[in-house]
Parts: structure tokens; sequence; C-alpha cells
């Protein structure tokens, strides 16, 4: 017997008592409809705290320069400029779990418009990678500077929605130009709106510029103010290029007057920077991006085995897993409810399936008497409890996917449809079909003929 | 205790026998092992010039498609199908040889064939008793085989229609040469057949026992 002609006379028996296969049916399509709803729920509204938190910068690892210590005297995180924007580019093109990076350097200075200043909390210079880096690409108004900008160290930048409504009140600070430590910086762009962190700091009190600006004309050296050890020298106000390099810690050679060092200006060999910041490519993924970035370092920066890295790596994985396992325990919970439901449903089927057995033993007998073998009847009722379960399943999946879009409708819950909820749905129905199918048609396949066709 | 003892029978292709006897005769047992429905404790049953009592449940299973036809007292049509899909049932257990569009053009004709060419969507609750007994009929000439065997087939009938339904075991008997065998308690139906054999006890009275194996259709001695 085939089984197109065993699925033919399973729907036809089936289609005897349509009511009964109805109500049948209907634990399936329960627990089918909620699998698929609680999936959808479940993945729509994890994947929405997953962007939330992949905005609040979950995938950022942050590469900071190790630590000097004399004496036993350690300086803290910082205190020796190991990383360089070249480190930067090197992890962007080497490590490829790594999305972005964006070097940083930082200062804090005051900045002056007109008859108001602000000293921003943050003052970063950095590369328009940056923006990708932190999910911050949609501006509020202008566009962001270039890598251009950073190659000649335009003095240009993007401020904060903070430090825009501090500086400017009401006017739109496009093309205004502030001035931070004397530099006047034209402003090309403001930053959308991002509120406060986690930790309560407000993240729009912000200026961006390009990372080779704020080194060379702005500050010297960020260490100046943290190192005791380095010296603040070269104090003289002779307005030259000066700006654009940065000042020597130790003098190895005579200090050069600011004429012989203006007729000839020496070329920067090494651009040391504070920090790198980096994507990586998912929360997955950051731990393979860890190993990728210490090796790579390492390997630039001539670090012997054994010997300790000369920078830190940092992550936020701790935050981005508490969040996210909680939403999967819960989606786990209700995927566990919804798997019982099941169960109750595919019970009911065998319950009508002995009953339907029962019923029909004359037919049994009869299919039996003109040829049907044991495993033909086997198989015609396997393929009854199977097809009750699918077209359960289908109604479920539409049931399901139905209330899951009710539910984004009502009470605005983020929904994603989810294939693979879909797939299990129906690789579960026809299981539950097949499980709670075998022993009545085991039972029916058993039957003796003789004593079948005597049934009453 | 046994039910039949010491049955020495052939039946030849082409006889319209009935088996007649009391009820707790046996008769029904005889007819479970001649529709390889059952198997003889001891004995040989050859049909058709196979030796069956040693066959498989499957193998079994193949010889009642192909080579018999069952009609029952009762009919045992199966509720709300249609006489056609009633019909065509036996032929879907026949290895796929026969598209579906084959098998209701050979359940169309069986069922021609039997006079119910106008009633072939009623379904069995449609149908008057003699009807019903028409399809069941039908529906154990669609493989075409050999051997009919009924089982008090006018039982469940009044008898205007069970005059009817004998007269197509006649007619069938006559003109296609199918071999009858009539299971029967009523000595009326019994006068239909060529030939009777009557059971009591679990033994055959008034039969002459088999000399040789000749026969088509032959059951051997059981205890």
């Amino acid at each position: 017997m085939t089984l197109y002609r065993t699925a033919r006379t399973a729907l036809r028996s089936l289609s005897r008592n349509p009511m009964r296969a109805l109500l049948t049916t209907l634990g399936i399509v329960i627990g089918v409809g909620a699998v698929i709803a609680m999936m959808e729920i479940g993945v729509g509204s994890s994947s929405a705290i997953r962007k939330t938190i992949a905005s609040m910068g979950a995938n950022v690892l942050l590469v900071l320069p190790g630590t000097a210590s004399s004496g036993g005297v350690s300086f803290g995180s910082g205190s020796v400029m190991t990383l360089t924007a070249e480190d930067a580019e090197a992890i962007l093109r080497d490590c490829p779990s790594v999305r972005n990076t964006a070097p940083v350097v930082r200062a804090r200075t005051q900045v002056v418009y007109g008859n108001r200043n602000w000293v921003p909390a943050v003052m970063y210079g950095t590369t328009p990678a940056f923006l990708d880096v932190r999910d911050w690409m949609d501006l509020a108004e202008g566009e962001a500077f270039t890598d251009r900008d950073v190659l000649n160290a335009n003095k240009v930048c993007l401020l904060g929605q903070t430090l825009v409504r501090e500086l400017f009140g009401g006017e739109s600070p496009i093309g205004k130009e502030i001035r931070v430590k004397n530099v006047a910086f034209r402003v090309v762009g403001v930053l959308s709106a991002k509120g406060a962190n986690m930790m309560g700091m407000d993240q729009d009190d912000i200026l961006l510029a390009p990372w080779t600006t704020i080194k060379y004309r702005v500050t010297g050296s960020s260490l100046q103010s943290l190192n005791q050890s380095s010296s603040s020298s070269s104090g003289s106000s002779v307005n030259t290029l000066s700006r654009l390099y940065p000042s020597a810690g130790v003098q190895l050679y005579p200090e050069r007057s600011e004429t012989q060092a203006a007729d000839q200006p020496m070329p920067v060999r090494f651009a040391n920077i504070d920090q790198i910041l980096l994507a990586a490519r998912s929360a997955e993924e950051i731990p393979t991006a860890v190993e990728q970035i210490k090796s790579l370092l390492r390997e630039r920066h001539r670090i012997r085995p054994g010997d300790p890295d000369d920078f830190n790596i940092r992550d936020m994985t701790e935050m981005t897993r508490t969040l996210a396992s909680t939403t999967s325990l819960m989606t786990n919970l209700l995927l566990w409810v919804a798997m019982i439901s099941l169960v109750v449903g595919g019970v009911g089927i065998m319950n009508i399936m002995l009953v339907s057995v029962t019923e029909r033993t004359r037919e049994i007998g009869l299919r039996m008497a003109v040829g049907a073998r044991a495993r033909d009847v086997l198989q015609q009722f396997l393929v009854e409890a199977v097809v009750l379960c699918l077209v359960g399943g289908g109604l479920g999946i539409l049931a399901g996917h139905g209330g899951s879009y009710l539910v984004w409708l009502t009470l605005g819950w983020p929904v994603e449809s989810s294939p693979e909820a879909v797939a299990a749905a129906v690789a579960v129905s026809a299981s539950v079909g097949i499980v709670f199918g075998f022993y009545p048609a085991w039972k029916a396949s058993r039957l003796d003929p003789i004593e079948a066709l005597r049934y009453e | 205790m046994p039910v039949l003892v010491d049955i020495s029978l052939r039946i030849q292709r082409g006889e319209l026998v009935a088996i007649m006897g009391a009820s707790g005769s046996g008769k029904t047992t005889l007819m479970n092992i001649l529709g390889c429905l059952d198997r003889p404790t001891s004995g040989q049953y050859w049909l058709d010039g196979q030796e069956v009592s040693g066959m498989s449940a499957d193998q079994r299973a193949m010889v009642r498609n192909k080579k018999i036809g069952f009609v029952f007292q009762n009919f045992n049509l199966l509720p709300r199908t249609s006489a056609l899909d009633n019909v065509a049932m036996p032929l879907s257990y026949t290895a796929g040889d026969l598209s579906q569009r084959e098998a209701r053009k050979r359940a169309r004709d069986v069922l021609a064939r039997v006079g119910l060419a106008e009633r072939l969507h009623h379904e069995p609750s449609q149908l008057s008793g003699g009807q019903q007994q028409r399809v069941a009929i039908a529906r154990a000439l669609v493989n075409r085989p050999p051997l009919l065997l009924a089982d008090e087939p006018t039982g469940n009938l009044d008898s205007k229609t069970s005059e009817e339904v004998l007269g197509l075991f006649e007619e069938l008997n006559r003109e296609e040469g199918v071999t009858v065998v009539l299971v029967t308690h009523d000595p009326h139906v019994a006068g239909h057949a060529r030939r009777t054999i009557h059971i009591h006890d679990g033994r055959i009275v008034g039969e002459p026992p088999v000399a040789h194996k000749e026969g088509i259709f032959e059951k051997g001695g059981a205890p």
C-alpha cells in the first residue's frame, strides 16, 4: 500500500467524523499555538533587549594601555603609552571577530562659545568609526567628520546634546566656531540624544573631534595631567606649529629652542593614543575577539612569552549576560509550559485513537479479510494520528502567529517571527503523532481478523 | 475439544456448494479455514495448487486479497463511505499496480455487474439491505477472485431480496465461472446450490471421502 493511498484512506476515515477529529486536534492546536506564540514573543523581546544593550555598548571592548611602575609604585592604568593608532588599524585588519575600531585620545578642557563656556565630561579625539562602534550613526543635525579630517588634523568637531544646550541655547550650532584651548573648532554635526548610561553618567555631555586634532592641537599629551613623572616643559607661548607635535616626556638631548623647532619640525614616528574602542561582531564573539586582540597586540608590541601584557582589555559582557540570561530563562520556562500542553494534547490523541480502534474493530477485521496485512493496518492508524497532529500543528502555527500578532497589536510587545519555532512545531507535532499514535495502531494491527469480524 | 474432526473435502473449480449445519456444528470454523482466516491445527489445505496451512499471516493476507472474496451476513460495509469507495477498498491493498482511476473504473464496472450502476455515490445508510449486500458482493468480486465465500449471505434479508441475492450468486457462478461456497443453516438457501455438504458435530455427513488429490480446492483431514 503506497503512502499516498494510506494518506488518502486516513483522510477519508478522519472525514467520516470531522467534529471529533477537530476536537481531538484542539489539544495540539493549543500546544503548538502556545509554543509559537511564546517563541515569537520571547525572541522578539530578547532581540529588543539585545538591541538596547548593544546601543549601551554591550559589544564594545576597550583596550587600555598597561601600567607603569617603578620601585613597587604603580601609576595605574594608562600611565605608560603603549598603544598607537596603527594598533587600532591592525586590529581591524587582522581580527575577524572585530567589527570596527576607533582610537581614542582623551582631553578635559574648557569649551567656549561667545560668552558661554562649559567643560564637557568627555572630550574624545577619535575617527568617524567611533560612531559606528558606539551605535551612534544617526546624527541629530549635520554630518560626521571624515577620515580626511583625521589625516589633516582639521579643526572640526561633533557636539553632544548637553553641550549644544549649554553653549548654544536654542540656536543651531552647525557651522559655528567654538574655542577649545584657544583652538577654533568648526561644529559640523550634532549627535543624537543617548541619555544617561548604566552608571547614571550623562552620555550627551560629549565633544568628538579628529584624534590628530585633539592630540596635536589641543593637548600635547593627555598624560601631562596624570603622570607626575613627566615634566611640564615647553611652557612657552610662541605661536608656532609646536602644538602639532607631542611634547617629549624625557629629554635625551638639549631642548631645542622654539625657533629651531619652528624651522625644522621633527617628524612624528609614534602617535600614542589613550585607548582603543572597538566593537565585536556580536555579543557571542566577544571572547574570541579578546583572544585575537590579545595575541595580535602581544606580537605587535614584541612581548616575550611569559612577560605580562602592556595593555588591558575590558568588556561589558557581564551586563549583557545577565540581561540575556534573564530573557532566555523566561522563554525557556514558557516553552516548557507549552511543551507540557503538547504532551497533554498527545495523550488526548492517543485516547481518541484507542476509542477509534475499538469502534472500528469490525472495519479492521474486514480490511484484514480482504487482504490488509498487519503492517498496512498499523500504517493506516499511525498515519491517521500523524495527520491529526500535523493538521493540528498547522492550525496551531496560524493560531500562535495570530496570537503573537494580537499581542503586538494590543500590548505593543516586540514580536519577531521565528522560522526555527515553526520547524520545531511541525517536527514536534509529527513526533507526538507517531509516539502517541503508535500504541493504538499497534493494538489495531494485532487484532485477530476472525475475532474482529465477529465483534459487536 | 476440536471443532472439526476428520474433514476430507474437495471442491472443484466452478462449483456452487452449500455447507449446511446447525449452529455450533463447526461450519463457520470450516469457512474460516477455507477463507484462509484461520489455520487447521493439523492437516493440509490446498487452494489453487498452494498449501495454505503453512503460510505466514502476511502471505495468507495476500492469498485472501487475490483469490478469495468474502460476503458476510451483516454486509460489513464502511459507514459514511460511498458504495464506490467501499468496493474499491480491497484494491488499495493490492500492490500499487492500479492507478486511482483504474481502480475506480473497475469498482464502477463491478457495481454495474451487480446492478447498482445508479447507486455509485450512495452511502450504506442510504441503501436497502439487498442493495448493501450487492455492494458487499461487488467488493468481494473487485479483485476477480476465483473463489467467493458467503457466510449466511441472506441472514439479514427478507425472502424476496434473498432470492435476488441468491440469483446473483447463481448467475456469477454460471456466467463467470466463479466458485461459490455458501455457508448457511437454511435448507432453502442450500437448495440453490448444486451440491450440499452437511456438517454435524464437526464431521461431514453424507459425503464420500476424498480418495486422491486432484482437485483445485481441497481440504485435507483435520482433527
